[in-house]
């Protein structure tokens, strides 16, 4: 099976401080769903980071959708990031911009046709159910239906590779059960390879999953 | 209305230096207008005694243009009472030449001097006046406006061009949210800094149009033409074709400059 991810005795930190990721060893399959959980403050999320490039490995390798990370131009990172949906605990949508061309973003940014990326937005609003909101502004609609836009513009350029980062850590439990649908969905039928950063792994999850636990700056796979 | 504060700063701050640009370009050609003007007027007398050329005196001095003969005709006449017809045959056989030359621009004192010298080595040429003296006072005069509306355009260029850099670091961080999500889709630096330089694009095209305008207004109301034409000049001002897009291509300049600086400077969020 294709690897979408290699991390090899890879080492994360920020600059002048500690190690907060140390020699962590581990590979993702293509089209496969995997939690990455610890304590607050484990370094899950600087893992995520890294993973799209916002942090540089400090030592070891890693390669995402066979690209390597490390002293990656920032060329070649845009090119990567086409291919990869983020979703955020806040969201991270342009409040100036409608839900419509939030969801857009990606699509321009690929350089789609507008007629094509109508097409698609209006298929993905469709799908999180916010069709009727299309028209209004990020600060207009509650933190679930932010989050749905927030998924709908992950989704919307068919990524290879979605991130989330605690993507239901501010939600009730019927928004964050969509949310976990949406993720499922995009697995099981687009076989996108999702990669969340948690506190909790969902009950309610159906799909086989892989599992990392970060403690200590360690990370390990949990059978 | 937020959005057109920050628009109008911009468009006020453009168009300040554009302004000063201006100011300068209409000093320079008043003053280049006022040189034409004492060129005109301005003759250096010579004496010789014997008849000279234009040629002949062109051949000394790239400088002079033309030379003109003065009548000595009006002197003798006034002596026509005086003296007997032969004496006055006489003087006017032993009178020198005198002679007027015009020169092909406003030239400076050390060009006057050395202008002078060149034409006393000449055998035929008894004298030259150069009137330098006074010459020299005007040139030095308009010297040393020139040099300080210069010094006044740069400085106002030099502290708007701060205030214009002010102005779009608020842009920046009134943009940093929308700019740092974009790089996260892997948008390219033009793409997300497109909103910025559209902005900006805008505000020169405005500020040259309010600079235009402006200028229209000086020239209807007419009282700037007045003035000048108290002194014996007439420039155009300010030339809307000419003018317009060098002062369109000056706002351009600074605000994509100083945009530029603001985008490169832009740090992505982590």
């Amino acid at each position: 099976m294709d690897k979408v991810i290699i991390a090899e005795n890879l080492s994360l930190s920020y600059k002048e401080f500690e190690t907060i990721i140390s020699k962590a060893s581990f590979s993702i399959d293509a089209g496969s769903f995997v939690f990455i959980t610890g304590a607050s403050g484990s370094g899950k999320s600087t893992l995520l980071k890294s993973l799209y490039g916002a942090i540089e490995p400090r030592a070891g390798g890693l390669m995402v959708g066979g690209v390597k990370m490390n002293r990656i131009s920032t060329s070649k990172l845009n090119f990567l990031r086409r291919h990869i949906g983020i979703v955020f605990q806040d969201y991270k949508l342009i409040k100036e911009w409608t839900i419509e061309k939030n969801v857009m973003l990606p699509l321009i940014i690929s350089g789609y046709t507008k007629e094509v990326s109508a097409v698609q937005v209006q298929k993905l609003l469709g799908h999180v159910k916010l069709i009727h909101q299309a028209g209004k502004y990020p600060p207009e609609l509650s933190g679930g239906e932010q989050q749905r836009v927030a998924m709908a513009r992950a989704l919307a350029h068919n990524p290879i590779l979605i991130l989330a980062d605690e993507p239901t850590g501010n939600l009730d439990e019927y928004s964050s059960e969509v949310i976990w649908n949406l993720l499922e969905g995009a697995n099981t039928q687009l076989k996108t390879t999702i990669v969340v950063v948690t506190h909790h792994i969902p009950s309610s999850i159906s799909v086989p999953y892989k599992h990392f636990h970060i403690e200590m700056g360690n990370l390990h796979e949990i059978s | 209305m937020k959005s057109l504060k920050n628009h109008i700063s911009l468009i006020i701050a453009l168009f300040t230096v554009l302004f000063s640009v201006q100011i300068y370009v209409a000093v320079d050609r008043t003053i280049e207008a006022y040189e034409n003007r004492l060129k005109n007027d301005y003759s250096i007398i010579v004496v010789s005694n014997k008849a000279l050329t234009a040629t002949e005196f062109k051949a000394m001095d790239s400088l002079i243009e033309r030379s003109e003969s003065i009548a000595t005709d009006q002197v003798l006449e006034r002596l026509k009472g005086e003296m007997t017809k032969k004496n006055l045959d006489l003087l006017k056989l032993t009178l020198p030449k005198f002679y007027r030359l015009y020169l092909s621009r406003f030239p400076t004192p050390q060009e006057i001097s050395k202008l002078q010298k060149r034409l006393e080595k000449h055998s035929a040429i008894e004298r030259v006046e150069g009137y330098a003296q006074t010459h020299d006072t005007v040139y030095k005069l308009m010297l040393l406006f020139k040099d300080v509306v210069q010094i006044f355009s740069i400085a106002i260029a030099a502290v708007t061009s701060l205030l214009i850099l002010k102005e779009m670091r608020l842009w920046q961080f009134q943009h940093a949210d929308r700019m740092s999500i974009m790089a996260l889709f892997g948008a390219p630096v033009w793409l997300r800094s497109a909103v910025l330089f559209r902005l900006a694009i805008v505000d020169a095209i405005i500020a040259t149009i309010v600079l235009c305008l402006a200028f229209f207004m000086i020239e209807q109301y007419g009282w700037m033409d007045l003035l000048l034409r108290t002194v014996g000049i007439s420039i155009e001002l300010f030339d809307f074709v000419n003018d317009g897009v060098r002062s369109l291509l000056i706002a351009l300049g600074v605000s994509i400059v100083l945009t530029l600086t603001i985008v490169i400077g832009n740090e992505e969020e982590e």
